[in-house]
């Protein structure tokens, strides 16, 4: 049901854009609706930022993945036990470039006679989401093609290397396809693995489903009408340098089909899940270097009225009893 | 004696999941799921809501009138003191990496289990009170409204947790259960509804110094009986210093190895060491205890029951403090206890009067793990050791939760280990080191009542040690927590018979030669050394 309403929901918002333009609402998901979406995304993005920046870290709480840093002839884990900011900036790096933390992704196998439970390495999650994000950054590297004048030489080394394999004209770019494959394999382990569905809601099909829609819409726009490429230029630039205008060319239903999903995909991303992509840099389990026990870490809101049980009481109650055990006592009887 | 089902039935998991939303299946409370609520007195003792005498299986909670503004007002509060509770709130992308991390969800099959289900628990009435579009949308989005039903599901799910982060491991974003839990039972407090085997021990602990609520005197006497058995062993009298002011360390160490069976030998194995170095330490009776039930309560009695160490670290004028095996103590040590308590300027960061060895590890907190203690000093070859009286252990080494993943202490032990006893195999590395399982007992659950849900959740330890039984034929399971020392005998006899557990310092004392000692004959269990079966006392 939750995959079914986020289909429609995304369905929806390619249909709409595409009727809009025909009665000539162009302008409106041309140039308004972006406009919108750039700013509810600019200004979202860092509200949530913000909001979770402004909330204190009481406690320095890393999750250890390896060796503390220890007595000098025992081998130490730099990169998943972090004593200092620079070790947390290799965990990090590692975290998020390389998603560290999936690659030691396991499955559990349970034999029932022995009994026997086994372990073993399960990469597909790390390497297909691994494969969606590389790509989706890539695509967008690409795209800025459509964002700046002069192209920076950045993007057509993207666009070359993407393109490396020379099929079909116009030719191929190979993220196309396995960004397809990534969020494919995202979706299938949602339909089909039991504990995934089980625990998959409507706001982890929808992302998938706009994806998928964002991917599908731009491959019909370049490989199928063959949009032109001038006019849509055009009009990305107008909006860029704040001169919006509608190309004089007409510009294919797709592309606005394509540009809505993409400004939902803005207008979404900070409400969502997809916030990943900053949480995870104030994530206190992974960001905090393993150091409270070298130094003082400070919780702004440590309340000093709360005190242990003092050993002047403790001796009130037992002073007698201390006494008689012989153990020394602080005041006599 | 509780009843649960032998091995053979207990195996018989479903991985497989309801049709029915999770919302729709409500898991009935039944013996062995469930610990005991906190008793009224204890609660009041604590100064604690809502004290009564209430069951999990009752209808009617008696929670109080204003219940769910109660909840929702903490809710807030906790949302603003804690940047990892809103995060964690709202990043989760459901991937199920952690799914089938959690040892409760590997021995039980209860997809609530599994940390991402947990967390949905408390994330559900987030987004259902707090986010316009959820609410909306209703259980499409995972939302829920706060009624009773839900205090309940709480109650049973964040009381089978024993925060023991295995699941954050393999979080992409690091998203930590133990962290969750923590606030999901500050909320439950709030409406009265916890269990007694935390909340006695934090009120004992709070009075007279230790959870087990052991006075000093009888503290003393326990302490005196151990040294009459050392001297029965070794034919040398211990005179521990107690509550002794001017020595250079104080030591402190978890109540549980004082009072029982096996923890017992790994304290005389602390004596024996200090006896056998001329450590200038001194136990005390006010700071008793190294465990700390309020990390599993509410940050205040964590505070609380942890300030005691420092108070008492300044009264007798130590230099540094010392601390024992233990799991969570060292969580506590490690990543709260300075901020705190601290700073401890009146300590000096702590130098092995022995070796001389300075470490840094523990320059803010001032306190040192007694495993970083005593491998410095065989590394240094300050020890007298004879491996030998180990032989019949084949021992195999349990990383504690919180000391794997809340610290990084992996190699210390295993260093004692290797130099103390002859024969040592590790299990199979999912299961050690960082990705250590629980002995399903951590953050307050050993207790009798919830013995079938912790066999459960201790089948991938029991499993891993049957494995290593089975193919090195090993006998014994070393560990560095109390808790564990607690747990694991039980766990190995249901899974793995035949595999006993020890501590690491039992087997250092084991090993140690003490100077004019007479010849042992029997280890600290007063089991024969190897070759000496035939020996008469």
């Amino acid at each position: 049901m939750a995959a079914f309403y986020s289909f429609l929901a995304v369905l929806a918002l390619i249909v709409i854009p595409w009727l809009g333009v025909g009665m000539g609402m162009s302008a409106l998901f041309g140039i308004a609706l972006p406009y919108i979406a750039i700013i509810i995304f600019m200004v979202g993005f860092t509200m949530r930022i913000v909001d979770w920046a402004k909330s204190p870290v009481p406690f320095c709480i890393p999750t250890t993945g390896g060796q503390q840093k220890s007595l000098p002839w025992i081998k130490w884990s730099p990169w998943d036990n972090p004593v200092d900011k620079k070790g947390v900036f290799m965990r990090m790096v590692l975290e998020v470039l390389c998603f560290r933390s999936l690659f030691r992704n396991t499955s559990v196998k349970l034999q029932q006679d022995g009994p026997k439970v086994g372990y073993s390495s399960e990469k597909s999650l790390w390497l297909f989401s691994l494969i969606f994000h590389y790509c989706f950054l890539l695509i967008l590297v690409r795209h800025l093609r459509f964002f700046l004048m002069p192209i920076p030489g950045a993007v057509g080394i993207a666009e070359f290397l993407d393109s490396i394999l020379q099929i079909g004209l116009p030719v191929m770019y190979q993220s196309d396809a396995l960004i397809m494959v990534g969020l494919l394999f995202l979706l299938a382990r949602r339909v089909f693995d039991g504990k995934v569905r089980y625990i998959t809601l409507m706001q982890d099909y929808f992302p998938l489903f706009l994806l998928l829609g964002i991917v599908l819409t731009g491959v019909w726009m370049r490989y199928v009408v063959k949009v032109d490429v001038i006019a849509v230029k055009e009009l990305t630039m107008s909006i860029v340098t704040l001169r919006p205008h509608m190309p004089t060319a007409p510009i294919d239903p797709s592309v606005y089909a394509h540009l809505t999903l993409v400004c939902a995909l803005f207008i979404y991303f900070p409400f969502s899940k997809l916030m990943h992509m900053g949480g995870i840099f104030l994530s206190p389990t992974r960001v905090l270097p393993n150091m409270s026990r070298r130094a003082q870490w400070v919780n702004p809101w440590n309340d000093p009225a709360v005190k242990a049980h003092s050993y002047e009481a403790y001796e009130d109650d037992f002073r007698e009893k201390m006494i008689e055990a012989g153990l020394p006592v602080d005041k006599k009887a | 004696m509780a009843k649960y089902p032998p091995p053979e039935e207990l195996i018989k998991i479903n991985y497989s999941t309801p049709v029915k939303s999770w919302m729709d299946t409500k898991t009935p409370f039944k013996p062995g799921n469930f610990s005991y609520p906190g008793k009224p007195d204890i609660l009041k003792y604590l100064g604690m809501p809502n004290p009564r005498v209430w069951s999990p299986t009752d209808d009617d909670w008696q929670l109080p009138p204003d219940w769910q503004r109660l909840v929702m007002e903490k809710f807030r509060s906790l949302l603003k003191k804690y940047r990892s509770f809103k995060v964690f709130m709202d990043i989760c992308v459901r991937c199920g990496a952690c799914a089938d991390k959690c040892h409760f969800f590997i021995g039980g099959g209860d997809p609530k289990n599994m940390p991402v289900l947990r967390a949905e628990l408390l994330r559900s009435i987030y987004r259902g009170e707090f986010s316009a579009a959820a609410k909306v949308l209703g259980k499409l989005a995972g939302a829920r409204k706060l009624e009773e039903d839900v205090i309940k599901e709480w109650f049973l799910y964040f009381y089978q947790c024993t925060e023991c982060r295995r699941c954050s491991l393999f979080c992409p974003y690091g998203i930590d259960t133990a962290e969750i839990t923590m606030m999901a039972r500050e909320l439950l407090h709030e409406v009265g509804c916890n269990i007694n085997w935390i909340l006695e021990p934090a009120a004992n602990c709070n009075r007279t110094g230790n959870h087990l609520g052991i006075q000093p005197h009888a503290y003393k006497d326990m302490m005196d009986f151990l040294c009459d058995d050392i001297e029965d062993i070794t034919g040398k009298r211990i005179r521990p210093n107690v509550n002794k002011k001017g020595c250079e360390i104080l030591f402190i160490t978890p109540s549980g190895d004082i009072f029982a069976d096996p923890g017992i030998y790994t304290y005389m194995g602390y004596l024996i060491l200090f006896e056998h170095l001329g450590l200038d330490v001194t136990w005390s009776t006010y700071a008793s205890e190294g465990g700390n039930f309020g990390l599993f309560t509410s940050d205040k009695m964590m505070k609380k029951i942890n300030g005691k160490m420092y108070n008492e670290a300044k009264r007798l004028g130590v230099k540094w403090i010392l601390g024992g095996e233990c799991g969570h103590m060292w969580r506590v040590i490690n990543q709260y206890m300075s901020t705190m308590n601290g700073p401890a300027d009146f300590l000096e960061t702590p130098v092995s009067p022995i070796t001389g060895t300075k470490f840094d590890a523990a320059s803010g907190t001032k306190m040192l793990h007694i495993a970083e203690f005593t491998a410095d000093l065989i590394k240094n070859k300050k020890l007298n050791l004879d491996p030998s009286r180990n032989d019949n252990f084949i021992s195999t080494f349990h990383d504690s939760c919180n000391p794997a993943r809340g610290m990084g202490l992996l190699e210390e032990p295993r260093y004692i280990m290797k130099n103390v006893c002859r024969q040592f195999y590790e299990m199979p590395e999912n299961t050690i080191r960082e990705q250590t399982f629980c002995c399903g007992g951590g953050a307050g659950l050993n207790n009798e009542e919830f013995t079938e849900t912790r066999l459960r959740g201790g089948l991938p330890r029991g499993n891993a040690v049957k494995y290593v039984r089975d193919r090195h034929g090993v006998n014994n399971l070393a560990c560095i927590c109390a808790i564990d020392r607690a747990t694991l005998p039980p766990l190995c006899d249901y899974w793995a018979p035949g595999v006993g557990v020890s501590g690491v310092h039992e087997l250092v004392g084991n090993a140690i030669i003490l100077d004019g000692e007479k010849k042992r004959t029997t280890d600290l269990r007063q089991n024969p050394l190897p070759g000496m079966e035939d020996e008469e006392e």
